[in-house]
């Protein structure tokens, strides 16, 4: 077992890890925050994002080691006043994706400028949506982006 | 599992020339995929590269771009001057999975992966890339289009960590990047080609139609000599000697033939006046 120190939510964290062990694991497992969920496990559905110094990953591929004296963000970080729009917009249906989703939305958000150079749509591949629920995912971050910009 | 995190280059080499079965570990996103079932991998010894500084550089100097071993796509998306002199490397990068993958994927780890069916590697290939390898022994430095010897096999010796990709700055009046996969984004490529045309003559490289991601010397040569192209099918004696695809889970070695010939098509026909 290592000693793995990093900043969580924006307060220390100190954790006893294994060597071999997920970001996603230690996440759920060791830390009990389990709003971050576990898709496919191979990089693809985007369940497990989280924000890593400031960058969407997928913490199921993240070696838990790798974070030492590195800030990570899970979605019980968020806001939930800043979900409003993903729920007015029907964003969610069965929920499989949406603290992914939520993690993307809300960088996105927090970082429009990323839009002159990407589209919305590119920005939210790495979310998949099992219910195929994308054009409300999408109504629900151009929502809270036109909400930013009014603000 | 046991990790050596060594801070500079140096210590890292010289774990890994007394540790040769070490796995260098960069963004890891081809590393952890399924990790929890590949209990067999836990119990072997990494050397993890992250915590090394001098990998991270993205240099402009000297007329070539130099890319450090830890050189994400996302970091590529975004440096400056890069859309302008290496666009083929953009628009390869943000097919690249998506923004959670581009953010941890290097460019140096897409190289050593060694995948048929590699998004960065052809790219880089079509650019003339030269894959800077270093050891105790020294450094050595190995064009990418001799860097592999067969099917996930490279010119890597255990001893040695990739530590840079050189790729020279050249004006290019052709750079175009293809890749056709099962959907738009986080697919895996079903065909991948780069097609780039500069003084250095003609570069078309080929994504998931060998056992490496290959230059298409025929096609090459073709372009070179003006040979007329009245349509795909014009094309395919030449691919029939570049590639040799096969049928898997993926697609079948038909279709990609076929595709790889449309593409070419499509995207030579009005800028080669020898294709009508």
């Amino acid at each position: 077992m290592i000693t793995l120190a990093f900043t969580l939510n924006g307060a220390p964290a100190t954790v006893e890890i294994d060597p071999a062990d997920r970001l996603l694991d230690v996440l759920r497992e060791r830390l009990g925050l389990t709003g971050t969920k576990e898709g496919c496990g191979e990089g693809e559905c985007g369940a497990c994002t989280v924000w890593l110094d400031g960058l969407p990953v997928n913490s199921c591929l993240v070696p838990a080691y790798q974070v030492r004296g590195a800030r990570v963000h899970t979605v019980e970080s968020l806001d939930p006043a800043a979900l409003e729009p993903l729920l007015v917009h029907g964003a969610t249906q069965c929920g499989a994706c949406t603290p992914g989703v939520a993690m993307t939305a809300c960088w996105i958000v927090g970082h429009p400028e990323i839009l002159a150079s990407h589209s919305l749509r590119e920005l939210l591949a790495g979310n998949l949506c099992r219910c195929t629920g994308y054009d409300g995912i999408v109504a629900g971050v151009q929502a809270a982006l036109d909400a930013g910009a009014r603000a | 599992m046991t990790v050596h995190q060594p801070g500079t280059l140096r210590e890292a080499l010289d774990l890994i020339a007394g540790k040769p079965e070490a796995v260098p570990v960069a963004g890891a996103t081809d590393l952890l995929v399924h990790w929890p079932a590949r209990v067999a991998e836990h119990d072997r010894d990494y050397v993890d590269l992250s915590r090394i500084a001098e990998l991270k550089a993205i240099a402009f100097r000297n007329g070539e771009l130099m890319l450090g071993a830890l050189a994400t796509y996302w970091d590529v998306i975004h440096a400056g001057r890069m859309k302008e002199g290496f666009p083929l490397l953009v628009a390869a990068a943000r097919q690249v999975g998506a923004v959670q993958i581009q953010a941890r994927g290097t460019w140096a780890g897409n190289i050593v992966n060694a995948s048929p069916a590699a998004d960065g590697v052809p790219v880089l290939m079509a650019y003339d890339a030269v894959v800077v390898l270093a050891s105790r022994a020294g450094q050595e430095e190995v064009p990418l289009d001799r860097f592999y010897t067969g099917y996930k096999q490279t010119r890597r010796r255990p001893d040695q960590l990739v530590v840079a990709i050189r790729i020279p700055w050249r004006a290019h009046d052709v750079a175009v990047f293809e890749k056709v996969g099962g959907r738009r984004a986080q697919a895996i490529a079903k065909v991948g080609l780069a097609i780039a045309h500069s003084a250095a003559g003609w570069r078309v490289v080929a994504a998931s139609v060998a056992p490496t991601v290959r230059r298409c010397t025929a096609i090459e040569r073709l372009l070179t000599d003006g040979t007329p192209v009245r349509g795909p099918d014009d094309l395919h004696p030449a691919i029939e000697r570049d590639v040799t695809p096969i049928d898997d889970l993926r697609s079948t070695a038909a279709y990609r033939k076929t595709v790889m010939a449309r593409l070419l098509y499509d995207d030579l026909r009005g800028v080669c006046p020898a294709f009508s």
